[in-house]
């Protein structure tokens, strides 16, 4: 979640093995998260992340590390800050792609993003956000919010068998990873992972604790 | 196909996960509403268990001199308000679709109170989410959920009211959306859902202007209902769309979503909506529960556009005002939602106006004596 720690916090995680750093951009009613992710946007909107502050943000993170960088947000920000506007700024300020949570992919389908499937998802939603998709596509690994779960969802292997069937751009499965274990699991069968709330607990411990979480990922992937 | 955009407003802005199920929602509806036994058993339904139609009723003490006001009763429907309109016609949809389980969000407690209603009658699982706040104002309301069989599930976050209410119902049902139906209670939320509540209410709008007819010989000059998510008031206004009837829409000073609110995406849908700058969503602010909500109907922001209906506020002070002066002049308690209309109907300079009397108030007494 963007906000004063976001650089030192982004550089330990490329530090640990991040390919890829997803910073959250604040939304006040974010119905696709779960208590962890709110908690942290309550937390961010209470210090003044509005979207400038999240440009800004973004835009010094993208100054000292060399990790690609993914806003995720929600589409009322868009909404008031200008659609057009906010892809030009977010690309300006150093970001790779964008996620919009509540953004399903036959809505605003100029604006060019990592489009999200579910295992909800028909055949015919999936190819389509595989076409529309900007570079990877986020597989949803559970029907439910972000945060951590005891187990990694038993939807994830045919969601991903299903996704292989209908495209070949690589597939980053996340919501409810939080464990190595998990991790791996996820990773034998998707080209990549996503975690968020796990990631956001270890971040309160401090960056060296964000640090040695992510090394733990990257070696349970390895 | 059902309406999902009006003007600009509506849509569907929600996770990936919950399309498919919308898009069953919408057949499903499509073919209850081309199913004649469909709208049998909710008419009988209707007329047997809620007591439709309601009375049309001149409210003489309480118009000013030389005005008629007219009541729509939805106060006297089975549980005590319109949202039972709602209800019952979503729960045949649900049962229609084959889900056991429901979940709902709740504000003043009313469409929680239908909700659990017509679980109870047909034997599904009722789970409520309501703000702690609310289940603070309007007590009687969560007891009655209870002894009706529904689990109610504070919320205590945020504004601890009806938007983060709404934000935890929509996402238990991404998490059950397999077994789960979810019963929104106003027109609001992602296509099809605006366009569901509003034809389930619009059966208020329909009976007044039959009975204005045949009781006036004439419709009223115009139609006055309260707006929180607006349900009610494009129920009552449906009846007249089509007629040279003014429409007003009264809100909240306080949770102004049309008057004060820009163009935002909350709960699912694009409306107006209070929010910053920034998109982020405000408070609202209101003693009533039912209308305390940041945003609206797509309709309505479309009917505020087009000029078709005009959107005004009453204050706090005004709304409890009026239930007094309805209490004292004509015996009937109403809910602080419609006492806001009746505030604003005082003082619309019109020879026959008809209100829509939502809810009645027993719900809201400690609210009205604390004030």
């Amino acid at each position: 979640m963007a906000g004063p720690e976001t650089v030192e916090l982004a550089r330990a995680a490329a530090r640990g093995g991040a390919d890829v750093i997803e910073i959250g951009f604040p939304f006040s009613d974010p119905l696709a998260d779960g208590p962890v992710v709110r908690r942290a946007a309550e937390r961010a909107l209470a210090a003044g992340m509005r979207t400038e502050a999240c440009l800004d943000c973004l835009r010094e993170v993208h100054d000292q590390v060399a990790v690609p960088l993914v806003p995720m947000t929600y589409a009322s920000l868009l909404e008031a800050y200008g659609w057009e506007r906010f892809a030009t700024d977010v690309r300006e300020a150093g970001a790779a792609s964008l996620i919009v949570a509540d953004l399903p992919v036959d809505a605003h389908p100029d604006l060019r993003r990592i489009q999200l499937v579910a295992p909800t998802s028909t055949d015919e939603r999936v190819g389509l956000a595989a076409e529309q998709t900007d570079g990877w596509l986020y597989l949803v690994t559970v029907a439910g919010t972000t945060g951590t779960r005891s187990e990694l969802s038993p939807a994830l292997a045919p969601l991903v068998a299903r996704a292989r069937k209908l495209t070949d751009v690589p597939l980053y499965a996340g919501f409810g990873i939080s464990t190595p274990e998990q991790a791996g699991a996820a990773g034998e069968l998707a080209d990549g992972i996503v975690v968020g709330s796990a990631a956001l607990l270890a971040a309160e411990e401090g960056s060296a604790a964000l640090e040695r979480f992510v090394a733990q990922l990257r070696e349970a992937l390895a | 196909m059902t309406t999902s955009m009006y003007g600009a407003y509506g849509g569907r802005y929600v996770p990936e996960t919950l399309i498919p199920a919308l898009d069953e929602l919408e057949r499903g509806w499509a073919e209850a509403l081309a199913d004649p036994s469909f709208r049998e058993e909710l008419d009988q339904l209707g007329e047997r268990y809620v007591g439709r139609p309601t009375p049309l009723y001149e409210a003489e003490r309480f118009a000013p001199d030389g005005r008629r006001i007219v009541l729509k009763r939805e106060d006297l429907n089975h549980t005590g308000a319109h949202k039972i309109n709602n209800a019952l016609g979503q729960i045949l949809l649900a049962s229609r679709l084959g889900k056991r389980r429901i979940v709902a969000e709740t504000g003043a407690g009313q469409h929680g109170v239908a909700t659990a209603t017509v679980c109870a009658r047909f034997g599904l699982e009722c789970v409520v989410y309501m703000g702690a706040e609310d289940m603070r104002r309007q007590h009687p309301n969560v007891e009655r959920m209870r002894l009706l069989g529904a689990e109610v599930r504070a919320v205590e976050f945020g504004t601890r009211t009806l938007k983060e209410a709404t934000s935890e119902a929509i996402r238990d049902w991404i998490a059950s959306v397999e077994t789960t139906y979810y019963l929104i209670g106003s027109c609001v939320g992602p296509a099809p859902y605006p366009a569901i509540v509003r034809e389930l209410q619009a059966v208020i709008g329909r009976e007044a202007r039959r009975q204005m007819l045949g009781t006036y010989d004439r419709l009223p000059d115009v139609v006055v209902a309260c707006v929180g998510g607006g349900s009610n008031a494009i129920g009552l206004f449906a009846g007249f769309l089509d007629d040279d009837v003014r429409l007003v829409g009264v809100e909240a000073a306080g949770a102004a979503s049309l008057g004060s609110g820009r163009g935002a995406v909350l709960h699912g849908a694009r409306s107006s909506v209070l929010v910053d700058d920034d998109g982020q969503i405000l408070d609202a602010h209101s003693i009533s529960a039912g209308l305390d909500y940041p945003g609206v109907g797509p309709e309505h922001a479309a009917l505020r556009d087009s000029g078709r209906a005009t959107y005004v506020t009453a204050t706090d002070e005004e709304a409890l005002a009026a239930f007094h002066r309805l209490a004292e002049t004509e015996g009937i308690l109403p809910a602080l939602e419609p006492a806001h209309a009746l505030a604003r109907a005082l003082d619309i300079d019109a020879e026959l106006v008809l209100v829509g009397l939502s809810g009645r108030g027993d719900k809201d007494l400690a609210e009205v004596l604390e004030h």
